[in-house]
């Protein structure tokens, strides 16, 4: 494990999930400071739901995640959270990347809106503040949202399926800007699905199955036994599942939480009775 | 000619001094109300309005049993009654599976009942009439200072969240990443929402109360498209409908909150058919595009 001084975000003991059921299971490790991560696994294992928990949106059921003192995040959710019909401009989108700068009633300043408006050139905009966001083509809205996170300036960068229904060109410049972001220092982790994609420009991967098959280079986590284990995973949920008494060893306690079609897996694994 | 337009149109807010105060208050509730309405739109919740109005009913009829018809008994019943049930609601769907939709209609029809059923306790037909349709031609000093405060209030509440109810409508995700105000700002909302329903209520009575909250915010949709300009745009709307009714409830012999109410419902299919991105202009644009 790598000193705390390295870290961006700790993961002690991870359990995060709804309704008590996890989605990610006693995860442990760490997001290195400047490292570029993809996140991957099938539908369901997790990925998502992890990016809630490091920006605080879910709560863990159990264990600990920690953020390094003086990191900020910038998460992009994925696009099918936005409204999309909600009658905004393109400047006001990329606006409210600068809510940790202005807050709630804070004006925006002449500089503000001076980087508002470079950040769109970068992401090769310029010109589209006036536009509605219900003009914009998928690939357009997701340049407009990577202009948002450069407006946040955050340390630490978590985006959510980023490349999903884009165009090879925006691909293509959206991956620049990431690799940029991290030449700049920042920590970036993505979900990602394509692995193609990954072994070409992610230097570390996380392979999760709701509980996490491998988490090192690329290179090592794409091995064929890892992806093996993930395939066999399958979207399960059983109600009827036994509770897990992993964190009866918890000094924190925490939620008691059943296991869906792992539960097989943990009794072979020994971490159930 | 003149003194024809003076007669119809000035003659009675000038002459007549109930006139002035359902102008006075009509203009008023426009004011705060409409913007509310253009969110409650915008965050596909224009029905949530109509449902919040029944649920005001069993504090205000409360009210009623107790005091009267006295109208701070009545206001401060039916902001308790709003409150509970947008909280109940908002909680449950938050804590079960429930939705907010299922949560709202189950309280709002137990609300309903149970505010006719208090009603029924003590008053007449009459009673319940006033209750259910309220009386913007006979608002006294206390309905018009409670409808001013309303509205104060209200702009001061729009003014400090409006950042916050945008991307809560637009990336409420993105929100919720930013800012721990995600539930807490759908609270104030809603908080608003009951706010000025009690406030519509005084003027025009519960049933329609939330008719100078919609239909306002329905037809601005269909001038621009851009927030700011729409809560503008509603409550010009709101402000002529309130004049319009008035002045025909005034002629005409009309009850005035159903005059209001349909004026604002004539401006609404006024708009959907001549609006920016009304039907007429949508069909006639057909055939046209720019080069690039």
């Amino acid at each position: 494990m790598p000193n705390g001084a390295r870290q961006a975000v700790s993961f002690k003991d991870v359990t995060l999930g709804y309704h008590r059921h996890p989605a990610v299971h006693h995860l442990t490790g760490s997001l290195d400071k400047g490292a570029l991560t993809a996140i991957i696994g099938a539908n369901g294992s997790g990925k998502s739901t992890l990016m809630k928990g490091i920006t605080g949106m879910l709560k863990p059921m159990s264990g600990e995640i920690h953020i390094a003192p003086g990191e900020t995040i910038a998460y992009l959710p994925q696009q099918s959270e936005l409204d999309r019909h909600f009658p905004a401009r393109v400047v006001d989108l990329v606006a409210m990347g600068l809510w940790n700068k202005r807050g709630l009633i804070g004006r925006h300043t002449g500089a503000d809106r001076a980087r508002i408006v470079a950040a769109l050139e970068t992401v090769g905009l310029s010109g589209f503040e006036r536009r509605g966001i219900d003009t914009l083509s998928g690939g357009q809205l997701q340049r407009v949202l990577f202009a948002r996170v450069l407006v946040q300036d955050a340390s630490l960068i978590l985006l959510d399926e980023p490349f999903s229904a884009i165009d090879a060109k925006t691909l293509s410049d959206l991956v620049d800007l990431i690799t940029r972001w991290q030449e700049e220092g920042r920590t970036v982790a993505v979900v990602v699905h394509d692995l193609d994609l990954v072994r070409a420009h992610f230097p570390m991967a996380m392979l999760l199955a709701r509980r996490l098959v491998a988490w090192d280079e690329t290179r090592k986590v794409l091995a064929p036994r890892n992806l093996e284990q993930a395939r066999d995973f399958q979207e399960t949920w059983d109600e009827a599942a036994p509770w897990c008494h992993d964190d009866d060893h918890d000094p924190q306690g925490g939620i008691p939480h059943q296991h869906g079609a792992d539960a097989e897996a943990d009794r072979i694994a020994g971490n159930a009775p | 000619m003149i003194d024809t337009l003076y007669a119809y149109f000035v003659a009675p807010f000038a002459e007549y001094g109930f006139m002035q105060r359902a102008l006075v208050g009509t203009l008023f509730l426009s004011l705060g109300s409409s913007p509310v309405g253009v969110f409650l739109m915008l965050r596909r919740m224009s029905l949530t309005g109509d449902a919040m109005s029944h649920a005001i009913l069993p504090g205000v009829a409360t009210g009623f049993l107790l005091f009267g018809l006295d109208i701070l008994p009545m206001t401060l019943g039916g902001i308790a009654a709003g409150l509970v049930v947008a909280l109940a609601a908002g909680a449950i769907s938050r804590i079960t599976v429930q939705r907010e939709d299922a949560s709202l209609a189950a309280f709002y029809l137990i609300s309903l009942a149970l505010g006719v059923l208090i009603v029924s306790l003590r008053g007449s037909t009459v009673d319940l009439m006033h209750v259910l349709f309220g009386s913007v031609l006979g608002l006294n000093d206390e309905a018009m200072l409670t409808i001013g405060i309303i509205t104060a209030v209200t702009f001061a509440m729009l003014a400090v969240f409006w950042r916050a109810l945008v991307a809560e409508c637009l990336d409420p995700l993105f929100l919720r990443s930013v800012s721990r105000l995600g539930p807490a700002v759908h609270f104030v909302f809603m908080a608003i929402v009951v706010l000025n329903l009690v406030g519509g209520y005084l003027a025009l009575g519960t049933l329609l109360s939330v008719g100078l909250m919609m239909l306002p915010a329905a037809a601005a949709r269909f001038w621009t498209s851009r927030a700011e300009t729409m809560a503008l745009v509603a409550i010009a709307i709101a402000a002529a409908s309130s004049v319009s009714g008035l002045l025909l409830s005034f002629h005409a012999a009309l009850p005035a909150g159903p005059a209001i109410v349909l004026s604002a419902g004539a401006v609404y299919a006024g708009s959907l058919l001549l609006g920016t991105s009304g039907i007429i202009h949508s069909r006639t644009a057909k055939g046209h595009h720019r080069i690039a």
